[in-house]
């Protein structure tokens, strides 16, 4: 079976299983909520002051329940070490990456559609600029959390304090496409300076990024 | 071995000595800050120093990845302590020399947003390093590098792009723009000494752990030869 | 495939595998020749396990070389390789048939025949609906056991593939393995309970403490106190 297939069926099989399960769903959207009310409490903005720390807020946000979503779909496959079938098979390392960073992806994106409406009513929050520009950086913005952070939950795996080292490794290295997701988002919701800029960068990092998980994955994932 | 390190270190010894010399004597007293400009000329250096090392680590790690040479893989370990160590030095320098001259400790500038995300870099890099039991660690630390070193270009970008956004106070001017030339002697004679020093202790700490790498071997063979009592299961 | 089968299924090759101070399999040279069942044997910690992971290809050796199928790069012979441990390596919350539809695509299997007949090999009811996480532990390893032959792989690599199952079940399972050596397969079982292969297995491999101390044709004698046979010849 190519490439393409086998990573269709791993995917299907994720989707499947997160449904029955919703182990990673359950928890993020938890979480993500918590820290919704919190912040809510800690900051009570006027409309216009919201436009300018919405962006910080929603992306700090959702960067800690992706985190929570990366380590739950990897359990998964530690749980009766299933993914030591999987590294046994002919299957290419490469489909396992792209069928988990996809179904990660879905689950922010699942996440993240819920949690907008909600930020908008906690913080009286109204964008002045277009909606889909919003959603474009969105897009750009999970994907550079989810794709490393899928990578680098895999690497995870072989280290004591799995979960606490996942946020470790993963944070430094995404600050620079954080800062341009926060910057984008503010600069959209704000009306005032371009987001164009670090939507480019947002590209650009996505690519870059990606193409090295891939043409690594394989060592981390026949790593013993 | 032992001979060509005392005469490194009394090489690495004599220049530091002449470019502390140089830089806190010599060179000219900086109209505008006073005597604490001196502390430009440890500031830069050290942050060309942990920048270089970064990139050596880099280099070797990818050397490491298309090899598996222990070789590689002990002088990565020793550039990424060494340069966290610098860039520890170029974080601490930079508030020191912010606080009596603008009144603040620490300012969003670029460069020294740029070495803070550096320094979070490389240290997560020395504690996965710790943290990581299998027996696989300089692989997937020499990984941890690959993406760590290709984040850097992001890292000025993104400082950069943010700065032209949100103008902020800039820390040091250039070295050039019709500084004395005693001054650009004195940071240059200061670069050569800090290379020099960076160069000894990574020397040292590589061949630490070269000691320690044959010393696991040794282990190996012995475990090999003898057999255990019943395995720690 | 090639005309001329290789002279071993498996070679080793002065195999060590070190873990730190601990020397798990300590310069192990052997060859076994296709179409045979081998019953591996030995207390705990005798390097049973790390023989099998090192001859599947998921604990390389620290040196020394493994061949499988004539080959080193262990990654080209997976499609001809199943194996099964003591984890289930299954997922619990799906049932039997989406399992093994799982891994068999894996394999490049898209249809369902096979899967259904694995798991009716083993003795299991491939309409069961009921979630894996449900099954008892002897019917979770036998559908463990039906997840490595899904693909028809001409090695079998089986860690204790009888624990926990029920005498009768066990027996039906020897049954089957043994059907399958007589098809031509080459089964390696690591396993404790050596009575169920009396008279099935044809060699039966002692090991301990990280070596491989005899190869003989019938049942050691004195098997369970640990004590190593005398060296025989086949």
């Amino acid at each position: 079976m190519s490439l393409g297939e086998i990573t269709r069926v791993s995917l299907a099989k994720d989707l499947r299983l997160e449904w029955r399960s919703k182990d990673a769903i359950n928890s993020m959207l938890f979480f993500a909520l918590l820290v919704v009310v919190i912040f809510s409490f800690s900051f009570d903005p006027t409309a216009e002051e919201s436009r300018h720390i919405a962006g910080g807020l929603i992306w700090v946000a959702f960067l800690f329940a992706a985190v929570v979503a990366l380590n739950q779909t990897w359990a998964r496959e530690l749980r009766n070490q299933v993914l030591d079938a999987y590294r046994v098979s002919p299957a290419p390392a490469n489909a396992l990456f792209i069928s988990k960073t996809v179904g990660n992806f879905i689950f922010v994106a699942v996440l993240e559609t819920l949690m907008a409406p909600l930020f908008m009513v906690f913080y009286n929050l109204r964008s002045i600029g277009p909606v889909y520009e919003l959603v474009l950086v969105a897009i750009l913005a999970t994907w550079a959390l989810v794709a490393n952070g899928t990578f680098f939950a895999a690497m995870s795996i072989r280290t004591r304090s799995r979960e606490v080292m996942l946020p470790l490794i993963l944070f430094p290295i995404s600050i620079p496409a954080l800062l341009a997701m926060v910057s984008a988002t503010t600069a959209i919701l704000t009306g005032e300076g371009s987001a164009r800029f670090w939507v480019v960068l947002l590209v650009v990092y996505d690519v870059v990024f990606t193409t090295v998980c891939l043409l690594l994955f394989e060592t981390v994932l026949h790593a013993e | 071995m032992r001979r060509t390190f005392v005469i490194l270190a009394l090489l690495t010894l004599a220049l530091l000595t002449y470019a502390l010399y140089q830089g806190m004597v010599v060179a000219p007293t900086e109209q505008t800050m006073g005597e604490v400009q001196r502390i430009f000329y440890y500031h830069v250096p050290s942050a060309v120093t942990a920048f270089t090392l970064f990139l050596i680590n880099f280099a070797v790690s990818i050397v490491y990845l298309v090899g598996r040479s222990q070789r590689a893989d002990a002088l990565a370990v020793s550039t990424a302590e060494v340069g966290v160590v610098f860039c520890t030095v170029v974080l601490v320098t930079g508030p020191l020399w912010a606080r009596p001259v603008w009144g603040i400790w620490w300012t969003w500038d670029a460069r020294l947003t740029s070495t803070l995300l550096l320094w979070l870099i490389y240290v997560s890099y020395l504690i996965l390093r710790r943290y990581s039991t299998s027996g696989q660690t300089p692989v997937i630390a020499a990984v941890l590098a690959v993406f760590g070193f290709l984040d850097v270009p992001f890292v000025y970008l993104a400082n950069r792009l943010f700065r032209t956004q949100h103008p902020q106070p800039v820390y040091f001017g250039g070295p050039g723009s019709g500084a004395d030339p005693r001054m650009t002697y004195a940071l240059l004679m200061n670069m050569a000494a800090f290379f020099a020093f960076a160069a000894l202790v990574v020397w040292l700490r590589f061949r630490l752990e070269r000691a320690r790498q044959d010393f696991e071997e040794t282990q190996a063979l012995e475990a090999l030869l003898q057999p255990d009592a019943r395995s720690p299961r | 495939m090639s005309q001329t089968a290789p002279a071993a299924a498996v070679a080793l090759s002065h195999v060590s595998k070190i873990f730190g101070r601990f020397a798990a399999l300590r310069d192990v040279s052997a060859a076994f020749p296709p179409g045979k069942l081998y019953a591996i044997l030995g207390d705990n910690g005798a390097g049973k396990t790390t023989l099998l992971r090192a001859m599947v290809g998921l604990a390389p050796p620290t040196r020394g070389k493994v061949t499988v199928l004539g080959t080193e790069d262990l990654r080209a012979a997976t499609a001809q390789i199943g194996y099964m441990a003591h984890p289930t390596l299954l997922y619990e919350e799906m049932s039997a048939i989406e399992n093994l539809r799982y891994f068999a695509a894996l394999y490049g299997i898209r249809q369902d025949h096979p899967c259904e007949r694995a798991i009716r090999a083993v003795g299991l009811d491939p309409a069961l609906a009921r979630r894996v996480g449900q099954y008892s532990q002897g019917m979770r390893q036998r559908l463990s056991l039906a997840r490595a032959l899904v693909h028809d792989p001409r090695i079998l690599f089986l860690d204790e593939p009888f624990s926990n199952v029920d005498v009768v079940s066990a027996r039906e399972m020897v049954h089957v393995l043994a059907q399958m050596r007589d098809l031509g397969k080459t089964i390696f079982i690591v396993t404790h309970q050596a009575v169920l292969l009396e008279g099935v297995a044809d060699e039966f491999v002692s090991m301990a403490a990280g070596q491989i101390s005899a190869r003989t044709r019938d049942l050691p004698s004195g098997l369970e106190r640990g004590a190593p046979p005398a060296r025989a010849t086949l």
